[in-house]
């Protein structure tokens, strides 16, 4: 089991190494030349020359590439192109801000989630399950912003009872910042709720039908024993994965939630990044979402490996 | 025959999806001939509310918000729809290469996928777009070549159990080009559990090129788009003018009718043929 671990692990860094080498990949070598994207076509000959002299565009690609792995390894992102601010300082809090809305819906969102897959697929077919699935499907089917933009029009606007941007200062106390965050916290819930709820059903419904939970219903086991005993843990490595997957899902539905709440986050950040083409602020933020992304990959991994019945006896 | 009369007595939300995409396809279609004012055009004062005269209200410089929804049609499905089509040309192209080219080739774009895939799809758009720009024609490939992966995915795994009949068996031993294969024996036989799968991206498609659209990354005005019109009035909310929901709704629209109008296609090809006596 060690050894699958650490395996998983090996591969995860292997990943996250093609990663960065996919971020840097589409963002200097694919259009051939960043300094006439950044100045744009009315640039004369000799300030591209300049400028590329100054991006240190003239030496080889792959010079460029290990310069900027080891620098992003030793916490040095860059500074940025439009006000020359160090990447990292800018992206620290915004990460603790971003981490914090993720982490604010996803406690909500996954026992909710859980809890109501479970019950929809033990009464498959029953109105619980049906009205489950009719509104889970209509919140996966319309985008981020319709939901984000009723739950302003409802709460903030006519209700008032939350703010509509949601602006968070550093001093701000822990209340106030659950207060302010709730509408983009809501919105993403929703739309993580629906994802997680659909996937735990049909995971346990797989399961339901495997033959050994038919035999423990002809041994005459009432009903919830055999859900509690023989399907759920037989569940846990699906549901983990399903977690994981919409974590993942959460840290990229994030940057339009951002947008629309005004939330000072990584995922605004990326977006003003690419609006002012500042290459390497775009790269240190698409470097914190790639990362996220396969780290929670790797851990969700090895929490199967690690709640396999199948692994956990043997060595 | 029972079989064909499930495909005549579509389920009552199918119907309703056809009905409400079949609306949306005209209007993209006659825009010019069904709405009132003009896409670009300045009407009336800015942030009207809904009238006699502008069912809609109007945005934020006094265009009229029913008429740019109409208009917003044609760009939001067109390119959605382009995406789709691109998607899948290059998706089941190279998944059916790679279930039928062999072992080397199958691991070698297999390997490729699971690389490009193993970033969050938005944030690798967003990186392409930030240094190729936003024309169109960069939108459509960045989507299309993106979104295929996926198909990719899902064509290969379908193929792989094609391949290993015996008339695509016979096929090799006739002398039959690897192409002549894909083409004749595995596309067939593969296509049609993907007919779902269409509708499922377009579905994702459209939801893309709207989000990239309000980040401002996607179609780029003066044409109408949903999307890019939600961004335009989305700060009007706060002042409690409903302007973004409009476009928002429309979008919300679509995609839940392509998905029942999907769930249905889905219940036919899951069925065994002949089996349709309960419909």
């Amino acid at each position: 089991m060690l050894r699958l671990i650490l395996t998983r692990i090996f591969l995860g860094c292997l990943t996250l190494f093609a990663v960065t080498i996919l971020i840097f990949a589409a963002t200097e070598i694919l259009p051939g030349d960043v300094a006439s994207a950044i100045l744009g076509q009315g640039a004369t000959p000799e300030t591209l020359a300049a400028f590329r002299i100054e991006l240190g565009l003239n030496r080889p690609a792959y010079v460029r590439y290990f310069e900027w792995l080891s620098n992003a390894l030793q916490g040095d992102l860059g500074t940025a192109l439009t006000n020359k601010r160090e990447v990292l300082a800018t992206i620290t809090p915004r990460l603790i801000n971003t981490l914090f809305l993720a982490g604010y819906a996803a406690v909500i969102a996954v026992p909710i989630a859980i809890f109501l897959g479970i019950v929809a697929a033990i009464n498959e077919g029953k109105w619980i399950d049906r009205a489950a699935n009719i509104v889970s499907l209509g919140a996966i089917s319309v985008p981020e912003f319709f939901i984000a933009y009723i739950l302003i029009f409802i709460f903030a606007t006519n209700l008032g009872w939350f703010p509509s941007l949601s602006t968070v200062y550093s001093d701000m106390g822990f209340w106030q910042k659950i207060h302010v965050v709730a509408l983009p916290s809501i919105t993403l819930t929703m739309l993580v709720t629906a994802h997680m709820l659909r996937m735990t059903r049909a995971s346990v419904l797989a399961i339901m039908s495997q033959p050994y939970i038919e035999m423990a219903f002809l041994k005459g086991l009432p009903r919830n024993q055999v859900i509690l005993h023989h399907a759920l843990p037989n569940a846990a490595a699906p549901i983990i994965s399903v977690i994981a997957l919409n974590l993942a899902y959460l840290i990229v539905g994030v940057v339009v939630i951002e947008v629309v709440f005004v939330y000072p986050g990584v995922g605004q950040y990326m977006v003003d990044g690419v609006s002012k083409r500042d290459l390497p602020v775009i790269q240190a933020c698409a470097l914190v979402f790639g990362g996220a992304f396969v780290l929670l990959n790797t851990v969700a991994d090895i929490l199967i490996i690690m709640v396999n019945p199948l692994l956990r006896n043997s060595r | 025959m029972t079989n064909n009369n499930s495909f005549r007595n579509p389920t009552l939300s199918a119907e309703i999806g056809m009905v409400i995409l079949a609306v949306f396809i005209i209007c993209a279609i006659f825009a010019p001939f069904i709405a009132p004012f003009g896409e670009a055009e300045s009407v009336g004062k800015t942030w009207l509310g809904p009238s006699s005269k502008f069912w809609l209200g109007t945005d934020n410089i006094g265009r009229d918000m029913l008429s740019r929804v109409i208009y917003g049609a044609r760009m939001t499905l067109g390119v959605a729809a382009i995406c789709t089509c691109l998607s899948f040309l290059i998706g089941v192209t190279m998944g059916l290469l790679a279930a039928v080219a062999g072992k080397i080739v199958d691991q070698v774009l297999s390997r490729f996928v699971d690389l490009m895939l193993s970033i969050p799809i938005l944030v690798f758009a967003l990186m392409i777009l930030s240094m190729f720009g936003s024309s169109l024609l960069t939108l459509i490939i960045t989507i299309g070549v993106l979104d295929s992966f996926r198909v990719f995915r899902l064509a290969r795994s379908i193929a792989v159990n094609v391949v290993v009949t015996e008339f695509v068996e016979v096929a090799r031993l006739r002398g039959e080009g690897l192409w002549w294969i894909m083409r004749h024996e595995v596309l067939p036989n593969s296509l049609p559990p993907m007919i779902a799968e269409l509708g499922l991206r377009f579905c994702f498609n459209f939801l893309f090129v709207a989000s990239l659209s309000f980040l401002g990354l996607g179609i780029q005005p003066p044409f109408a788009d949903w999307g890019g019109m939600v961004r335009e009035s989305g700060r009007a909310i706060s002042f409690g003018i409903p302007a973004p929901l409009w476009p928002a709704l429309a979008i919300g629209l679509t995609t839940i009718s392509v998905n029942m109008i999907v769930d249905w296609i889905l219940s036919i090809n899951a069925r065994p043929s002949g089996a349709s006596a309960e419909m």
